[in-house]
């Protein structure tokens, strides 16, 4: 009798793991730069493509690092947030514009508004090799010694704003 | 108006799927005719009403009614109109549809192929797939309602994802979904045999047609997506161990285990509580595929939008459906008994061994697939499990399940003699390890991997042939022996036969694919597996809602030139997403494969472009074709189609 009930028994198993697993988040994967110097990079300004940035401009800076692209319809939703950011003046928000066309980034900027302080232009994806970025958008908190403290892979959410980064970002801005 | 009509007609349809569920499976328990005959008429309803649904909904995108916030979200105006019609199950709610609209023809063809049937069988049956259908339609309404409006209408609808506008993704879906669905059926066979109490050899006889039919839609949607992958996403790769993939290929393997118990049960009456576990174990893991690609609780590159709420309403289904059929079976299956005894050397002891590896399969991608959520939900941290896992872990398990494959058909029913098969089997088993060995040495490298694959193939072609002679060679008259065999001894031949040539391409291309990923000028050649590729450079061009950039590459050998080859990269008009299209001149012995990569800024036209040599790599689908052709084969056994005859000569005889 004990082994017809087997079957069900296990199942109860998965279902309760299946239970706990709709409350936890796939999308937060760990990243191995978390806690380690951000990758060094050199990349032409988007609006002024002769002009560099570099990671070394931060230094003594909290800052935020935003990876988008004018393809990419999802940073449409954390837009709004971001001209939020901007115009309250959280915290410093730099971007990268992933993967895309010169013209295509600006005209995208044109049309929903530019929230960054400066934008950098990553046209082949190299630095975004560099900081494993494998889908857009992502967000990085870099602090004053250039070190990543936090990674969003995918939309930033307003309760991702409030209740993790800016509380992170006083932390930092503090020591 | 016209999605009024479509959305009304979904909760009609709830309604009858609520009386379908209820009435004629009490009308079985208490033997009453009225209530079981409602089964049928229900059915059709059922059915029509789905079909307004489906209709009004296909209407609303051909129309750009972009008042309808799935339309909106899911077309544009500048959509190629076959596209518009595939974009109804290009997003959630609208798969959702598809499914319970392909539920409903399955319910329908149940009730009008069933007339051989009890009555009280049929109410039964129907009646379970009813409470099936009940559920999937309030998921709809309640959580997931494709006729929801939009107001104000949007001006232009958001495009639906470049990656699906594509030939291959327009019949995908609505396959695998047949083959989901489709196990419904032999699900609520057995339910409804455990409801009855009545586990006989019929129960099997009856469900098999529909579980192979099921099977067949399912290889075929599971192939299609797979050379999809193939020839859109522009890697070369043709399966990728993504949880969702995965949910296709868990009920698949049960549904191959199922087939083969099912035909055990029939004709040997053997493992019945087990083909009953197995039926209700792919039809549990079809909606537990469905859950996870609903419900987000895995990273995929299929995930629609995820939503806990759609997630807590599947899973409560799941539970109801899953739990109450194993309690069920727990309750039920120990009356079963044990059925017609056999050696530990037969031709059931075989079937058997291979549809234990077949479901230790199916764990083993179930563990991998899930690990990650288990380790996540018990704190252990963040981690995903890749194909190195399941390569590992699949091959140790397809060695044995091969080699009893070959043996399966020449062993006998009940008890064989080892010594006696050892000796029938000993050429075929010896010529296909010389090919092993000696074939790879013809094509390159030789390697212990290619020559176990190679071994396994021809272990397998050679009993086939080996069967066959017996079967058919001898003296007399080979053309009447050969229409003495029932189909289905040819079709289960022709789909082992696909699993030797499946094998073929996989050890083949696994093998010895070349791939190359360069930057090329204009009028740059390249060298690659004995060919030269020349880049002419990429010109614009413009599609009906995309510009590409379209490149060309001649491809020649020793000087002569072979063929041209056309990749592009597309940009769409509205998402503005960028998509690879792949080159592929396709052969028998293998595919020229081009994909164009990023464009390289400040340079003369200059490109990365991304050569594959690709051997026997069609081999893959060939086999997985033959495999679903030899279920058709299976079903269209003559005793399938004479079934009514019977039931005729009964009447004749009653009339006199």
């Amino acid at each position: 009798m004990a082994r017809f009930i087997l079957p069900f028994v296990i199942f109860m198993i998965v279902a309760v793991f299946l239970f706990v697993g709709l409350g936890l988040n796939p999308h937060e994967v760990p990243s191995p730069l978390v806690g380690k110097p951000a990758p060094a990079f050199s990349l032409p300004q988007l609006h002024e493509p002769d002009k560099q940035f570099s990671l070394q401009d931060m230094k003594g800076k909290v800052w935020l690092f935003n990876v988008w692209a004018s393809w990419c319809t999802a940073c449409e939703q954390e837009h709004p947030l971001f001209m939020e950011i901007s115009r309250r003046n959280l915290v410093p928000l730099y971007g990268m514009d992933y993967k895309d066309k010169r013209e295509d980034g600006m005209a995208w900027l044109q049309q929903h508004g530019n929230p960054y302080t400066l934008v950098v232009s990553d046209a082949e994806g190299r630095v975004g090799i560099d900081y494993g970025v494998y889908g857009v958008p992502e967000t990085y908190l870099i602090d004053k010694q250039g070190v990543i403290r936090y990674k969003h892979i995918g939309v930033v959410t307003e309760r991702d704003l409030s209740e993790t980064i800016l509380p992170l970002v006083k932390e930092l801005q503090a020591k | 108006m016209i999605p009024e009509i479509g959305h009304f007609a979904l909760i009609i349809a709830l309604f009858l799927a609520l009386c379908l569920g209820v009435l004629p499976i009490i009308g079985a328990a208490r033997d009453n005719a009225v209530l079981s005959g409602t089964a049928r008429p229900l059915a059709y309803g059922q059915f029509v009403l789905l079909a307004v649904a489906f209709l009004c909904l296909t209407y609303a995108f051909v129309v750009d009614d972009f008042s309808v916030l799935y339309v909106a979200q899911h077309s544009n105006s500048q959509l190629p109109v076959i596209y518009k019609m595939s974009a109804v199950w290009g997003g959630h709610e609208g798969s959702l549809l598809l499914w319970a609209f392909l539920l409903g023809a399955w319910i329908l063809a149940v009730a009008m192929f069933s007339r051989h049937l009890p009555g009280e069988m049929v109410a039964r049956v129907l009646g379970v797939m009813g409470l099936v259908s009940v559920g999937f339609l309030l998921f709809m309404l309640l959580t997931s309602n494709p006729f929801d409006r939009l107001l104000p209408a949007a001006a232009d609808g958001r495009d639906l994802n470049p990656l699906l506008q594509d030939p291959g993704l327009v019949i995908h879906p609505p396959m695998l979904y047949m083959g989901y669905v489709g196990f419904s059926v032999a699900f609520a066979f057995a339910i409804a045999a455990l409801l009855g109490g009545r586990m006989d050899a019929t129960w099997a006889r009856w469900s098999r047609p529909w579980t192979t039919v099921a099977w067949v839609f399912m290889t075929a949607g599971i192939s299609i997506g797979s050379w999809w992958a193939y020839y859109e996403l522009g890697w070369g790769g043709w399966w990728f161990w993504d949880p969702v993939e995965n949910a296709s290929f868990m009920p698949w393997l049960i549904g191959t285990a199922l087939i083969h118990s099912l035909a055990v049960t029939e004709k040997r009456g053997a493992f019945k509580s087990w083909t009953v576990l197995l039926a209700i174990a792919a039809f549990s893991l079809s909606l537990l595929g469905t859950f996870l690609v609903r419900s987000g609780v895995l990273t995929s590159v299929h995930s629609f939008a995820a939503d806990p709420k759609r997630g807590i309403f599947i899973l409560s289904f799941l539970v109801i459906v899953i739990g109450a059929s194993l309690l069920l079976f727990a309750w039920r299956a120990p009356k079963i008994g044990l059925g017609g005894k056999f050696d530990l050397l037969s031709r059931e002891a075989l079937l058997l061994s291979n549809n234990v590896l077949l479901s230790v399969a199916t764990a083993s991608v179930f563990i991998g697939t899930l690990y990650p959520l288990f380790m996540d939900a018990l704190g252990f941290g963040k981690l995903s499990v890749g194909p190195p896992y399941f390569e590992a872990v699949f091959v140790p398990l397809i060695v044995p399940m091969v080699l009893m494959m070959g043996l399966g058909p020449l062993a006998r029913w009940k008890k064989f003699s080892a010594p006696e098969l050892a000796k029938r089997v000993r050429w075929a088993f010896a010529s296909a390890v010389l090919i092993a060995l000696l074939l790879p040495l013809t094509m390159g490298q030789w390697t212990a991997m290619i020559a176990l694959g190679l071994l396994l193939a021809f272990w397998i072609i050679t009993t086939m042939i080996l069967s066959l002679h017996e079967r058919l060679g001898g003296h007399g008259n080979f053309m009447q022996r050969a229409r003495g065999q029932s189909l289905s001894y040819y079709g289960m031949q022709l789909a082992h036969l696909g699993v030797a040539i499946f094998i073929i391409g996989v050890t083949l291309v696994g093998g010895y694919e070349t791939e190359r990923d360069v930057r090329m000028d204009v009028g740059d050649t390249l060298q690659a597996g004995g060919y030269e590729f020349r880049f002419n450079g990429a010109t614009d061009v413009e599609g009906p809602n995309y510009v590409a950039a379209k490149g060309r590459v001649s491809v020649s050998k020793n000087g002569k030139l072979v063929t041209e080859l056309f990749p592009e990269k597309r940009q769409y008009n509205a998402s503005g997403m960028p998509m690879t299209e792949a080159a592929i001149s396709p052969g028998l012995l293998g595919d020229l494969y081009v994909s164009l990569g990023e464009p390289i800024p400040d340079s003369a036209g200059a490109w990365a472009v991304r050569v594959y040599i690709k051997p026997f790599v069609d081999w893959i689908w060939a086999g997985t074709f033959l495999m679903g052709l030899g279920g058709v084969l299976a079903v269209s056994d003559r005793r399938y189609r004479m079934r009514r005859k019977p039931k005729l000569n009964i009447l004749a005889a009653e009339g006199k």
